[in-house]
């Protein structure tokens, strides 16, 4: 038999014989953890807003975000944000809880090789595609309102 | 010519016994299913150290003195440290060797180490070139995990088909005299790849490997798997191995209640590791405690032990190679 062929055939097999992750579980756990992430930035941004009723709506986004963010980093630095993560997949991955772990976690990594060479280089490993996405399609978005 | 190679495999008249075992492995491991028969379990996956890749050179370090000190020689009593790990240029082995007076080869084989280091340290015994070998090898998840996946605190979800990287590590004693299980065989494996591309499927892509050394083993020795009281292989995880079962059926050869899977017996189930236990601390470690053990008490008498490998390199991975298995084997006899 030819290699290739045999390699098809195999991983046909190997495809049917994969236990299949159950969809609806994982769907409503990262459903209702991402949501509930989100219902805790809106009563953060409530808070703000309660506590400092002078600020423009914009600014307490902006300081939503950052307390968001610590909380998402000191979650990862204490060792929890990967378990919320096991258990809710895409639910904690997707809010800006999880950008900020993904940054979180290769920094305390790559610690140990140093904080230039190995923290600051390391640092963006996971999150790099997504910041230079960002970037790409903002600029595009710019270059579009430029034109139109 | 009785020792000669006849298709794979290499047969020992002189009868090389493993006079000393010893294992050590991290707290998870502890609590898995062999957790009562391993010689040393760390308290914390650090053991000490500031990096866990100090931790896993201290383990082989200290799986090798155990081995020397059960084995009732001293450290000038060795002739060759055969080891071998998981990481970029085997540091872990390579460093631990720094601290030790004896000659050094490093191997590596992924997880088949283990088998790969006993059957080089055999060839070596056997043909009267050294008297005492020490075989080794080590594996630790965290390690492991910052090399070839993500990191460690990353909150992300693995796939069913994954396998966990046992912080464990084994060390054997080879010599030409004393007490103990012979190796009276070892076959050694050829690559093989039959084009899976899945990074997260160890098992699948050790399998075929596998299997070609499993019925080397049966050509070359004239066996079949009735006539061993355990065949064991390295880490293939349970899709793994149901793999394997598959594959050897289909070549005529039925494995029994007699085969089992190191990676998939390391853990329980509720320590929720997916498919199993995988680096080749895993195999190591189960070999040098429970198995070598029950060969002591003459419980176990013949036993087929199969290492496997997976090639996994990230850049070939990455540049969208296909991934190579290996396995190699030894049989052990009391």
């Amino acid at each position: 038999m030819h290699y290739r062929k045999r390699n098809e055939m195999y991983n046909q097999y190997v495809n049917g014989k994969i236990p299949k992750t159950s969809e609806w579980p994982s769907l409503f756990n990262s459903f209702w953890v991402g949501g509930l992430i989100c219902i805790i930035g809106q009563g953060i941004n409530d808070i703000i807003l309660e506590l400092m009723p002078t600020l423009a709506e914009q600014t307490a986004w902006a300081y939503t975000l950052i307390i968001l963010i610590f909380i998402g980093s000191f979650l990862t630095g204490i060792g929890v944000y990967d378990r919320i993560g096991k258990f809710a997949g895409g639910g904690s991955i997707v809010p800006i809880t999880g950008f900020s772990n993904s940054i979180t976690s290769p920094a305390l990594d790559f610690r140990s090789e140093g904080i230039v060479f190995g923290m600051c280089v390391k640092m963006f490993s996971i999150a790099g595609p997504v910041i230079v996405i960002g970037f790409v399609a903002s600029t595009l978005v710019g270059l579009l309102y430029l034109i139109i | 010519m009785d020792n000669l190679l006849y298709n794979q495999t290499v047969f020992f008249k002189n009868k090389p016994r493993i006079v000393g075992n010893y294992s050590i492995v991290g707290p998870k491991e502890k609590e898995g299913n062999f957790g009562k028969y391993f010689d040393f379990a760390m308290e914390d996956d650090h053991f000490g150290e500031d990096t866990f890749e100090k931790a896993e050179r201290k383990m082989i370090e200290k799986a090798l003195l155990g081995a020397i000190k059960k084995a009732n020689l001293k450290k000038h009593d060795i002739d060759l440290f055969l080891a071998g790990d998981l990481l970029n240029q085997i540091i872990s082995s390579s460093y631990a060797a720094r601290a030790f007076d004896m000659p050094y080869l490093g191997v590596f084989g992924a997880c088949s180490t283990m088998a790969e280091s006993l059957a080089l340290g055999s060839v070596f015994v056997d043909g009267g070139y050294f008297r005492n070998v020490a075989c080794a090898t080590v594996s630790h998840f965290s390690t492991a995990e910052r090399q070839f996946r993500f990191p460690l605190e990353l909150g992300n979800q693995r796939p069913p088909t994954s396998q966990w990287t046992a912080t464990a590590s084994g060390c054997s004693i080879v010599s030409n005299k004393g007490e103990g299980p012979f190796i009276s065989s070892a076959t050694f494996g050829k690559v093989t790849d039959y084009g899976i591309t899945d990074v997260n499927n160890m098992g699948a892509v050790m399998a075929p490997g596998t299997m070609n050394t499993m019925l080397a083993v049966f050509y070359d020795t004239k066996t079949e798997p009735s006539d061993y009281d355990l065949i064991v292989t390295g880490d293939l995880g349970k899709l793994g191995s149901e793999i394997l079962i598959d594959l050897m059926e289909h070549h005529g050869v039925k494995l029994g209640k007699n085969y089992c899977d190191c990676g998939q017996m390391m853990y329980k189930i509720e320590q929720q590791v997916l498919m199993g236990g995988s680096g080749c601390g895993c195999s190591a470690s189960i070999l040098n405690s429970y198995i070598i053990n029950e060969m002591k008490k003459e419980k176990l008498k013949k036993v087929l032990f199969i290492a496997t490998g997976a090639l996994l390199s990230t850049t070939a991975s990455q540049q969208g190679e296909t991934l190579p298995g290996i396995a190699h084997a030894v049989v052990l006899e009391i």
